[in-house]
C-alpha cells in the first residue's frame, strides 16, 4: 500500500505580518516558519495507520514551496515518513489553490497512491481547496474535515466533522483522498533516534513544469493589514494597576452579569 | 449578473445562514436563484427559481450525488457566480463544482471588493483581494459578512433528479456530547491556545468561579484534552451569548468567533495585540493571562 501526506510550510500566526512589495502576500523576512497544524494531523494519522499495518504501507511527505520547506519534509520524515518529494517551487505562494492542486495531482498520477491525507486547510490562506481540488483532479473519492478515522476488510472509515459539534460518519475504500481537522489525533513529537534516522532518509526534488503546473485561474491583490472593527477598549501596562481596572469595569458591570441568564 | 445560490439543511433543516446567501445576491445585485437539497416543508420564501431535490432521497450529503444535482442547476441557469456558505457543506462541495466548471473559486468572502472579492487570510490578522480570472466563479462566503434581508415570495420550484450511485457510503450522523450546558450562563471565562499549558486552566477557572460563571474553550485547548468536548464554543461546539464572555489566550478565529460574537460584554486577554478577537471585544488587555488573571481574580473576590 501507497499512501502520500501532503504538508505545507507556513508562519506561526502569532508572528507580525506585513505586506511584501508587490502587496500579494506577506513579508517572509520577519516570520518564522513551521508545518501546518491540520498537516501535523495528516502525518500523524498517516503514521499511525502505517504502523497499525505492521508497517507495510510506504509513507511519502509531499511539500511544495522554496529551500525552507525541506525542514518541513525533515520534520515528517522524523514523525515516521519514509520518503519525501519536494517539488521546489520558489513562487508557491503566488501559485493559487488550482495550481498547487496541479502539481499535487501531477506528481501523485504516477505513484498509484491508495489514500492521500491533506489538511484540511492550510492557516495561512485557509482556502480548504486543495485536497478537495487534488481528488476531484485525480478522480478519487474525498472526504473532507475528517475527525475520525479506521480501517477494515479494505474499507476505511472517516468521521466528518459538522456545525454544532455534531459528526457525519462514512465508508468508502481505495484510493481516497482525506483532508484532516484539528482533534483528529495528537501529533507527536520526533523523538531525537527518529531525527537522527530521518536525516538518511530519500527526498526526491521536482520541478513546477515536471509536475504539470497549470495555468492559475485567479489573482491576488491589495495583500494588506485587516482594519479592526471594534471601538473597544485597549489597555496595556502595568498587571497590577491593569487588574485594578478591569475590576473596575466589570463591578460597573456586575448588576448586569448577576442578573443571570444569557442575553 | 446571475447568482445560483447553494442552500443547506443541517439534520433535517434548513441553515439559518442560508439567508446570508440572499444578503450576498442583495449586495451585488444581481438577480437569485437557489438550488437546495432539502426537506420540502423547509423551503426559504423568495421570488426565484428554486431547483430543488428531497433530501430523504438523496441524503443530507453526499458529495458525488450533490454535485451532479448542482450542476445540473448550473447548466440550467448559466450563472456568473455559483455561492455557497463556507460551512462543513460548502467547503467541502464549493470545490468539487469547481473543478467540474473548470473556474476559479474563492473561499470565505467578506466582501465585494476592487473588482474581486475581499477575503480573510493569516487567521483574520490580514486580508486580501482575489480576482477571479474565469468567467464564471464558485465563491463560498464567511459566515455573519452579509447581512439576510427580508426575503418573500414564493418561488418556482423546479424538481431535480441525479443518478445516487457513489463511492462513499453514508452511515449515519452522531449528535453532540452532552456534558457542560453554556447557553444558560450569564458569565462564561474561556481558555484558548494562549494558556500554554494544562495547569494554567486552573487560572481560567479560579475567573470563573470569582464571576459565578461556566468555563468554556477555543478548539485547541479542547483538542488537547485539558477541558472537555461539551465546553467547545465556537461553530463546531456551541453558540453562547452570556452577558459577560471573557476570552483568555483565544486568538479569535472565524469559527471561535462565530460561537461567541453575541455576548453582551467581551473582554479579551492576549499578548498579541493584532489578535482577531480584538474585532469583538469592547474592552481589549494586552497582557500575559498567566500574571493578569490571578491579579483580577483577586480583586474581584475582594470586592464581593
Amino acid at each position: 500500500m501507497n499512501i502520500l501526506v501532503c504538508v505545507k510550510q507556513v508562519p506561526d500566526m502569532a508572528g507580525r505580518f506585513s505586506p511584501n512589495a508587490a502587496g500579494t502576500w506577506y513579508d517572509e523576512a520577519a516570520l518564522v516558519f513551521r508545518m501546518n497544524e491540520r498537516d501535523e494531523n495528516a502525518v500523524e494519522e498517516a503514521v499511525r495507520f502505517k504502523e497499525q499495518l505492521g508497517g507495510t504501507p510506504e509513507v511519502t511527505v509531499l511539500s511544495i514551496g522554496p529551500g525552507r520547506v525541506v525542514e518541513t519534509i525533515r520534520k515528517a520524515l522524523a514523525m515516521g515518513c519514509d520518503r519525501g518529494v519536494h517539488i521546489d517551487d520558489p513562487l508557491a505562494s503566488e501559485r493559487d489553490p488550482w495550481q498547487i492542486a496541479s502539481m499535487i495531482a501531477g506528481h501523485a498520477r504516477g505513484c498509484r497512491y491508495d489514500i492521500i491525507f491533506t489538511g484540511m486547510q492550510s492557516d495561512d490562506r485557509g482556502s480548504a481547496q486543495v485536497g478537495v481540488l487534488t481528488a476531484e483532479m485525480l478522480c478519487v473519492s474525498c472526504v473532507t474535515g475528517v475527525v475520525g478515522f479506521g480501517w477494515q476488510d479494505g474499507a476505511a472509515t472517516a468521521d466528518r466533522e459538522l456545525e454544532g459539534g455534531r459528526r457525519g460518519m462514512t465508508r468508502l475504500k481505495p484510493p481516497m483522498l482525506l483532508t484532516c481537522q484539528q482533534g483528529l489525533n495528537s501529533p507527536r513529537y520526533p523523538t531525537l533516534p527518529n531525527i537522527m534516522k530521518s536525516r538518511k532518509k530519500e527526498i526526491s526534488v521536482l520541478l513546477p513544469d515536471e509536475v504539470g503546473l497549470g495555468e492559475p485561474l485567479s489573482s491576488v491583490t491589495g495583500f494588506r493589514h485587516h482594519e479592526r472593527q471594534t471601538a473597544g477598549l485597549f489597555l496595556e501596562g502595568d498587571v497590577d494597576d491593569l487588574a485594578g481596572r478591569v475590576a473596575t469595569l466589570l463591578d460597573a458591570k456586575r448588576g448586569i452579569f448577576r442578573r443571570g441568564g444569557a442575553v | 449578473m446571475k447568482a445560483l445560490l447553494v442552500g443547506e439543511c443541517r439534520d433535517g433543516r434548513l441553515a439559518g445562514e442560508v439567508a446570508e446567501l440572499f444578503g450576498f445576491a442583495a449586495v451585488s445585485g444581481a438577480e437569485a436563484s437557489l438550488v437546495l437539497v432539502g426537506n420540502p416543508d423547509g423551503v426559504p420564501a423568495f421570488g426565484g427559481r428554486l431547483y430543488f431535490a428531497d433530501a430523504r432521497e438523496y441524503g443530507e450529503y453526499n458529495p458525488d450525488v450533490h454535485k451532479r444535482l448542482v450542476m445540473q442547476a448550473v447548466e440550467r441557469e448559466c450563472p456568473d457566480v455559483v455561492v455557497f456558505l463556507q460551512s462543513s457543506y460548502g467547503w467541502d462541495l464549493a470545490p468539487r463544482l469547481a473543478a467540474a466548471m473548470n473556474v476559479a473559486q474563492v473561499s470565505g468572502v467578506t466582501g465585494i471588493d476592487d473588482g474581486g472579492y475581499a477575503v480573510d487570510s493569516c487567521n483574520g490578522k490580514m486580508r486580501r483581494t482575489v480576482k477571479p480570472l474565469t468567467s464564471s466563479a464558485v465563491l463560498t462566503l464567511q459566515p455573519g459578512a452579509f447581512p439576510a434581508p427580508a426575503e418573500q415570495g414564493v418561488p418556482e420550484l423546479i424538481r431535480l433528479d441525479a443518478d445516487r450511485s457513489s463511492g462513499i457510503e453514508f452511515l449515519g450522523s452522531s449528535q453532540p456530547e452532552t456534558g457542560a450546558d453554556l447557553s444558560r450562563a450569564s458569565a462564561i471565562v474561556s481558555a484558548g491556545r494562549g494558556v500554554g499549558s494544562e495547569k494554567h486552566v486552573d487560572l481560567v477557572r479560579g475567573l470563573a468561579e470569582a464571576l459565578g460563571g461556566e468555563v468554556g474553550a477555543s478548539r485547541p485547548v479542547i483538542d488537547a484534552g485539558w477541558l472537555e468536548r461539551s465546553r467547545q464554543v465556537g461553530s463546531s461546539g456551541q453558540t453562547v451569548s452570556p452577558a459577560l464572555y471573557v476570552a483568555c489566550g483565544i486568538s479569535g478565529s472565524i469559527q471561535h468567533l462565530a460561537g461567541m460574537k453575541g455576548a453582551g460584554y467581551i473582554l479579551a486577554v492576549n499578548t498579541d495585540r493584532d489578535a482577531p478577537i480584538g474585532d469583538v471585544a469592547d474592552v481589549f488587555v494586552v497582557a500575559d493571562l498567566v500574571q493578569f488573571l490571578p491579579a483580577l481574580t483577586a480583586r474581584l473576590r475582594v470586592g464581593q
